[in-house]
Formats: C-alpha cells, structure tokens, sequence
C-alpha cells in the first residue's frame, strides 16, 4: 500500500488541511444511529470494520508527515504538552516497542525496526528518521523513550498507571486535545480527570468503563470513538491556546460553516502494556469539514439529526451552544427526511 | 502485537528438587513471544487422556522475556490434575497452546519499597519481580517461608542473595510478620503468595499493624477467568438448547449455535448484549445490572455472566 502524503498541509494559519475523496470515504463517522447519548461503547479493537482506518491497530494516513510537524510545533512553542512522571519509565519503554512493532509490522515500506539483542535500529522514512539505541537505557535517545516515539505517530498518547483499584494519567504526550490540559490533568485518577463531563457519572458511564479496564488484558487492546465539533481543522485546541481559537467560534456564517467547521473525531484505543501493566491510550484525532462530510449522503442526513436533537448539556460542554443554529440550518439541506440504516458506514464507494 | 491463544513448545524440563519442576516453553508459531511481564501468569491448556486441564502458573522468565517462557511446578498430592500431568506426563517437544501473559499481580511502581511475603511454592510470582527490581536498583526484601531442606532451590533466580530471607519451621527460623511490617518506611507495599494460612496471617498483621489497604496486595488466580461451571441454557425463541461449557461463556455458547446477540465489548460493561431470562437463576458478573436489577433476575449479560449452581437458564433468544 502506498500512501500519497500531503507534507506542506497546515493545520493552523492560512489551514490548508483538506481530505481527499479517499480520506473523507475512510472517515471513522462516529455515529451508528440518529441521536447520540454517551454509552460506554467500547469495543475490541480487532482489524477490520466499517472504515479502513480500522484495517490496522495503528493507523497512518495521507495527513501522517503535516501531522508530526504541527506537533513538533506545539511541541517547541509549550514544551509541558508531555509529561511523565518518574515511575513511567518502565511504560514508556512498553509503549516504544508496542508502536514501533506495529507500525514496523504493517507499514513496512514506511518504517523498520532492527533488533540485534537490546540493540535496536529504529528507520522512519516519510520522517527521514534513522535512530540506534540500546532497548531501556534512556542515554542512547534524544529524549524521553515516550517522547521520541510519540513524536513519530499521529494523535495523542495517555499513559495510566493502574493501582488502588483506579488508573492514574501520570503520562502523556498531548498536542491536539479537545479542551483540556495535561499540565493540569496529570497525576489525577480517572473519575477526577473525567469530573467535567455531564450527565455520563450519573449514568454509571464512568463506573462500568473503569472496572473493565482494570481487567484489560495485553493482547486484546479495545477501541471507542469520541467526538466534538471545531472551527477551522486546527489540532491544537488546548485551554493552554483558546485565545488563539476560541473566538474563531463566533466566526460563522452560513456562506462559511461548511469550509470551517469540522466534526472531530477522536479514535481512542485502550491497550494492556507488558512489563509496567500500565494502559496505553492513544487518541487518534480526524477532522472533516461539513463540506466533506455531506459528500456522503447517509453522513449528511445523519448529522442533521443527531445535532438537532443533542442533549443541551452535551452541546454545552462541548462548546457548541453558538454555531449550533447555523450548522443546523446549513445541514438541514442535505437531510431530506429519507430513513437511515443503523450503522456507521458509508454505504457508497465513490464519491 | 494482539491475539490471546499462544502455542508454545516445550524446549525443557528440569527437576531443580524432588518435588519441583522447571518447564521453559519456546513458541512453537514463528516471531518473539509476547513480552512475559512482572507478576504475570500464563494459563496452560493440558490435554490429559481423559479431560483437558487448564492451570495458571506465574512466569518466572525476565520480565520483558521474549524467546522463552519458564515456569516451575510444584508436584502437589491433591492435584487437580495439572501438576501431576507435569510431572509424570509432559516431555520435550511437546505442543501446548496457553493464553497470552495476563496479570493481576503487578507491582506497584510508585512504591518506594517492595516487601514480599511467600510460602513455598507461592515464591513464583516474585522471582519476576526480583529480576526487575534489581535489574532497576528497586528497594526491596523477599522473605520465603519453606521446607528447610529447600532453601537452595530458588537460588538461581535470585541475583541479590542479601535481599532475601529464608524462614523454616525451627526455633529461631520462624518468620515474625508482626515485627517485620513495624520495620518498613513509609509508603512501603506488601505482597504476599502462598497458602491461605499465610495470607490470612499476612493480611490480620498488615491490619493490625494499620497498613493502608491499598499497599497489602494477595495474588489471586483465576479471578480473570471467564469460565466457571458447565451448565445449559435453553433459547426460546430460536427453539434450541445449548450446552455451555466450564471454559466458555454463555455467549460464545449462543454464537457457536448461530444464534446471533448483539454486542460491543465483551466483558460485561457497556450494556449491548443484555438478554432477557425467562427462567433459571443467573450469577452475574458484570458491571452493567444495579443492584435491583440483579436481584430481580430478569437480565443477564451472556459475554460474561453464567447460571448459578450449575442450574438451566432459559432465554427470550
Ligand atoms: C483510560 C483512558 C482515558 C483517558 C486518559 C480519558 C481522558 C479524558 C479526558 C481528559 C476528557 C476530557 C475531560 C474534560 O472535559 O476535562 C475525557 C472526556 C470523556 N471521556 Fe474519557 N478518558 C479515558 C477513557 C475513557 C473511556 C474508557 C470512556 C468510556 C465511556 C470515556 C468516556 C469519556 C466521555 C464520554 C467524555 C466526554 C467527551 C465529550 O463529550 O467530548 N473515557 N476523557
Ligand atoms: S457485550 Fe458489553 S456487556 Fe456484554
């Protein structure tokens, strides 16, 4: 498989990001029916599903090389957006070895992974990348084990330490986050980290997913989708930058919100690490405009109901309280009221 | 790097003292073994003549181990099974297929000091640690409680023979809980492997010596398992009675019959696959039904709950 990058796209500035027809096609639309509530819907995280993005436990895809350089970025200009406390180190060698196998494993063309004993060739090609290193000793690295590797793949990456019965943020590499902060997040146990959430507590959302992560086991790493909604296909919407993209909401017009405003969705992967039986969460992170998403028609109708009947405490807490009219108006001319089937798949094949 | 059914090959056998076995499995598939993890333990599928048994044994390999699984056995009288078959049964080059490493034994990483308690054969969880903990510089003691003559047996995998302590059953030798807990600084955590006996008096001392709860950690097999006791289970709707067996669940039963249900994740906590009962008792084990709802009986999630007592359930399936 060859994947035909887009190096000089920007996610912030004059934003050049766009999707292909292929990428918009592959898009992980995150709702299977017309209205959405949360649900603790996670699911095995097994190759293959309604989109390719699923064909691989780690997907790279056409925005992989922009990507990385928007982090690096974010990276220089907030150095705090990783973190890892001091007990981490063990998962943060973990977390190498399970990336660069995967990546290395189905990617070959992109990436390779020599190993002589704890003497390790690390190659990433569309990065121009060659690394050797010894296999935990932190000296033989540019930085951080967790750092270095995170740098190299799309999306976030959270490190929970399990114990006392809960799990713990105590590292993360976070750059493209929807409104929060590690900086302030880090150290806190998973019902404190989730405090701001609305109406999922009372639900027991949080109880039932905690308890089955805890028994999470190596090999059998488990997938849910997350969503919101953001004005220009900006990675970086941090508490840290809102002043560089808050006011970008009230931006809107109807002539403008199909280009702007961007479903984002987050592919969140939940996986068992070895030696530190720690988790590692990696939030993989894909925008498409409305534009794009219309293109399909099951998604367009799709979208329209499910916005318009959105509980007014999750658009709240997402954000969403001022665009929402005029994204529903916009909307409201690709929904022709015709019945959807359950599922999130595209059900076309071209555009 | 997913999957959750190994098949490994035993590469050897040694006998390390007359009751104790080592088997070191290599895989029998092509690639490096998942990593073997601190703590961890493998369930081993043995097909004895008549039945197949399925037992957990702590991985004894460097943690992070990826060409080689070890393991030691312990040839025990009132065996399930599964030992003696080791013992008497198992030779070189055998196929056996395990699950993935799993582990509900890992150390705390925050801790500052490790204090591990074991009782003969229980010392296998802590070899691993051992490894890890000195290969780190990581504080700890390991003291082992055992037959006198076997005090050697360990020796091997312990590269720190100043950190362990070995108690016997002689005037002098008896380990003292009590004194050893009073010792530790803080934010010390405490692990002990072994008999109930051992345990019991481990965590009565860890009590009364007010140790927070959530540094005193007991190893506990088998609480991940899925299966339980074989039991039936009728279909209503779909006319079919199934029969489900003590390693699967009411689920996978219900899919092998082609019976489809709905579901997501598979370990009782998202909801999808709720199943009305129509009769029988069921024992529950997820996290989804309240209480009320438990109690009223009219639910069951078949990915992970079960009939009780190895009672009939009947489904509106
Ligand atoms: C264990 C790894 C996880 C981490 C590190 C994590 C982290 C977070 C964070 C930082 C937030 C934002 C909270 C805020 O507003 O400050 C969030 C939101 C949320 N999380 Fe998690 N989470 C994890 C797992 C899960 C799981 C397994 C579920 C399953 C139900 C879940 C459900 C949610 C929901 C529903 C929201 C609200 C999202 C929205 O409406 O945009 N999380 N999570
Ligand atoms: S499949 Fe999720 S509770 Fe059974």
């Amino acid at each position: 498989m060859t994947i035909a990058f887009k190096p000089d796209e920007t996610y912030r500035g004059d934003y050049t990001y766009r999707n292909s027809d292929a990428a918009i096609l592959r898009f992980p639309f995150p709702f299977p029916e017309d209205s959405y509530m949360y649900s603790v819907n996670i699911e095995p995280h097994v190759r293959g599903g309604f989109t390719p993005v699923y064909d691989n436990p780690i997907d790279v895809d056409e925005h992989y090389i922009a990507e990385c350089r928007d982090k690096a970025i974010t990276l220089e200009r907030d150095p705090g957006r990783y973190a890892a406390l001091p007990h981490m180190m063990t998962a943060q060698w973990d977390a190498l070895e399970m990336l660069m196998e995967c990546l290395s494993t189905d990617y070959p063309a992109l990436f390779s992974l020599h190993k002589d004993g704890d003497h390790w060739t690390w190659i990433n090609r569309p990065l121009g990348l060659e690394q050797s290193f010894t296999f935990g000793k932190e000296e033989t690295l540019p930085c951080e084990p967790f750092e270095y590797i995170t740098r190299q793949v799309q999306g976030d990456f959270a490190l929970l330490d399990q114990r006392n019965g809960t799990l713990y943020l105590d590292a993360g590499m976070v750059t493209s986050q929807a409104d929060w902060s590690l900086q302030f997040d880090v150290g806190m146990d998973f019902m404190e980290w989730h405090g701001p959430v609305p109406l999922a507590h009372q639900a027991g959302v949080f109880e039932r997913a905690l308890k089955f992560l805890l028994m999470l086991r190596q090999g059998q790493p488990m997938r849910r989708l997350n969503w919101t909604m953001t004005v220009n296909p900006r990675l970086d919407t941090s508490p840290e930058t809102y002043p560089e993209w808050g006011p970008d909401r009230t931006q809107l017009t109807l002539d403008n919100i199909g280009r702007k405003l961007h479903l984002r969705v987050e592919l969140q992967t939940l996986w068992r690490l070895p030696r530190s039986n720690a988790i590692l969460f990696p939030l993989r992170c894909y925008l498409a405009s409305l534009d794009e998403l219309v293109r399909v028609p099951k998604w367009g109708r799709r979208l329209h109901r499910v916005l318009s009947t959105l509980p007014r405490e999750l658009a709240e807490y997402k954000g969403m309280v001022r665009f929402l009219p005029t994204a529903l108006e916009y909307l409201s001319a690709h929904d022709d009221g015709a019945p959807t089937r359950s599922g999130c798949a595209a059900e076309i094949s071209t555009l | 790097m997913t999957g959750d059914q190994l098949k490994l090959r035993v590469a050897a056998i040694q006998d390390i003292a007359p009751t104790l076995r080592l088997v070191r499995f290599e895989n029998a598939d092509a690639g490096p073994l998942p990593p073997s993890a601190t703590g961890a333990h493998l369930q081993v599928v043995l097909q004895a003549p008549d039945k197949q048994i399925r037992n957990a044994y702590s991985l004894i390999s460097k943690p992070g181990s990826r060409d080689v699984y070890e393991i030691i056995v312990r040839r025990v009288p009132a065996s399930r099974g599964g030992s003696a078959y080791i013992h008497e049964q198992l030779k070189t080059g055998d196929l056996l297929t395990t699950s993935w490493p799993g582990n509900l034994f890992a150390p705390q990483r925050s801790a500052r000091k490790h204090i591990m308690i074991a009782g003969g054969i229980g010392i296998t969880p802590f070899l691993s640690y051992v490894a890890d903990f000195a290969n780190k510089g990581i504080d700890y003691e390991l003291h082992l409680c055992c037959r006198e003559e076997e005090k050697d047996s360990f020796a091997p995998w312990l590269p720190e023979p100043d950190k362990v302590f070995m108690h016997w059953d002689a005037d002098g030798h008896r380990l003292d809980i009590p004194a050893l807990l009073l010792r530790q600084p803080a934010n010390t955590h405490l692990y002990v492997c072994g008999p109930d006996f051992l345990t019991d008096d481990v965590l009565e001392a860890a009590e009364a010596g007010g140790w927070p709860d959530n540094h005193v950690h007991c190893e506990r097999f088998g609480s991940a398992l899925s299966g339980g006791e074989a039991f039936r289970a009728v279909l209503q709707r779909s006319g079919k009675q199934i029969e489900v067996g003590e390693h699967e669940s009411l689920l996978e039963a219900i899919e092998r019959e082609g019976v489809e249900v709905p579901c997501l994740c598979r370990g009782g906590a998202c909801g999808v696959c709720l199943t009305s009962v129509l009769d029988g008792e069921p024992q529950h084990r997820d996290h989804y039904l309240s209480k009320t709802e438990r109690a009223s009986g009219k639910h069951i999630m078949p990915c992970v709950s079960r009939a009780r007592g190895g009672g009939l359930l009947v489904l509106d399936l």
